[in-house]
């Protein structure tokens, strides 16, 4: 197994930072707009956009947390069920401006399932995508992201392997194992 | 872990407490799915369900109804009184004339102990113990054990009492063994003849006097007084049990404490529980009802999950 390294603590720094300017400058305001993180780690990934959003513009846009176990396609098709995480979402996701954040964008599965759950909260005005490293020409659904924090070339054997300090780990560190 | 050790949910008696902590997790989540707008997930869109209820029921049957449509399965329904059974057709024939319309899980309810665990071993289907006889209602309590635990937290070492007719029921055997799994401590209290002989074997405390069980609870699962029993002999008039077992106000204001009240439904009001009490702050009877919906969630998804 080789691991290669793709964004250590200080360049995460600066992709965070740069996700939340390419928001502020694609968006007039944040009044009407809110920020679900996917978990597990999509999560941790909005909770920093988040603030570095407010760190700049002063404004800071309601966050929730989705869960998309109960919508995934591949239930029964995999030998063991997936285990359901929290979802919070306390507030209407009608007429919202919705930025659907998670880690990694691969096959497009997961944000397929997580449209799915959104609109169980509402019909949303917009809903936008912002993953932290797009493993590109993999997609298995016609999905793409708005903002992208990396983009990568990678083979369907390798991974991508997000630690993240909110985990429980030393310092952040996103690597590709082959 | 993720999944559980059945591939049925026959009885509490086969469950690990890892099995029911899985359950209750998975609960959780479903109880946050019932309270969005849209009440519903796609789960179980390729899995057809056959409600058999051989018993009469409300509660159970409409919970768990809603609970495979929420979890958007293609469900049947099938009552003893209206079918084919009255010409006498047997359990067996019955259900694989169901399963031969292509049914992936069966729940039923049947008059005798021992039903779902033997249609468990002759079919290919998921079952599910809706509760047979006097023997298991796997279900309720997972839904009473539920309910205490968003209620208190961590169950171990909480003292709950199971009051009435403990010999018939099997309310009282299924929430005894989930009880004592999760670590809490069990006390029965009824009158002697409603006591099944050896209770204390399965690691309770049998007590004949309802003032001193309640003294000692933190919780009290009242039990219906099941009226067709009174032909039985068990004890003299409903009057009577009602005036030496019945939960009143003012039974509950002279022990100063505060009792937290369950029942299983349905209640007869003024004989084993008065209407002040059963409606009552403390009371999480109509709880028990919203949590059974996600209890039975959880237990239709982690079994359909499994079968792949």
């Amino acid at each position: 197994m080789q691991k290669k390294l793709l964004l250590d603590e200080k360049l995460l720094n600066i992709t965070i930072h740069r996700l939340a300017q390419q928001l502020i400058e694609n968006h007039p305001d944040f009044e009407n707009t809110v920020i679900i993180g996917l978990q597990p780690r999509g999560v941790f990934v909005a909770n920093q956009i988040a603030t570095s959003l407010e760190e700049m513009s002063g404004e800071k846009p309601p966050l929730g947390e989705l869960d998309t176990t109960f919508h995934r396609d591949d239930f029964r098709r995999r030998e063991k069920p997936v285990k359901a995480s929290k979802t919070d979402i306390p507030f209407l996701l009608e007429n919202k401006n919705v930025i659907l954040v998670d880690d990694v964008l691969y096959t497009g599965r997961t944000v397929r399932a997580a449209m799915d759950a959104l609109i169980t909260f509402g019909r949303p005005e917009k809903v936008e995508l912002l993953v932290l490293v797009n493993r590109m020409y993999q997609r298995e659904l016609p999905i793409e992201p708005h903002f992208v924090g990396r983009n990568v070339q990678t083979l369907e054997s390798q991974r991508v392997l997000v630690e993240l300090k909110e985990q429980g780990l030393k310092k952040d560190s996103i690597w590709l194992v082959t | 872990m993720s999944q559980l050790s059945q591939s049925h949910l026959l009885g509490i008696k086969d469950l690990t407490s890892e099995d029911i902590q899985l359950i209750f997790e998975t609960a959780d989540n479903f109880k946050e799915v019932i309270n969005r707008p849209i009440k519903k997930v796609p789960s179980l869109r390729d899995i057809t369900i056959a409600n058999l209820f051989f018993e009469n029921s409300t509660r159970t049957r409409l919970s768990f109804e809603l609970a495979e449509k929420r979890l958007s399965a293609d469900v049947i329904n099938f009552s003893s009184s209206t079918s084919s059974v009255k010409k006498g057709e047997t359990l067996l024939d019955t259900v694989n004339n169901v399963l031969a319309m292509k049914v992936d899980m069966i729940v039923i309810r049947h008059s005798s102990p021992g039903a779902p665990h033997f249609l468990s071993k002759h079919i290919e289907a998921n079952i599910i113990n809706a509760g047979d006889g006097t023997h298991e209602h796997p279900t309720q309590a997972l839904l009473d054990a539920f309910s205490l635990r968003l209620k208190f937290g961590d169950l171990t070492g909480l003292k709950v009492a199971i009051i009435g007719d403990i010999l018939h029921s099997r309310v009282a055997l299924s929430n005894i063994l989930a009880l004592k799994k999760l670590g809490a401590e069990v006390m029965v209290c009824g009158p002697n003849t409603l006591m099944p002989p050896h209770v204390e074997e399965l690691g309770v405390v049998k007590e004949l006097d309802v003032r001193n069980a309640l003294q000692w609870c933190d919780v009290a699962n009242v039990l219906r007084i099941q009226l067709e029993r009174q032909q039985g002999g068990y004890f003299p008039s409903l009057r009577e049990y009602s005036l030496y077992y019945g939960i009143n106000r003012k039974l509950l204001d002279s022990l100063n404490k505060e009792i937290t009240i369950m029942h299983p439904g349905p209640i007869n009001r003024g004989v084993e529980i008065d209407s002040d009490v059963a409606d009552s702050q403390h009371s999480l009877i109509l709880q028990q009802v919203e949590n059974g919906v996600a209890i039975r969630m959880a237990i239709l998804y982690l079994l359909a999950g499994a079968t792949s």
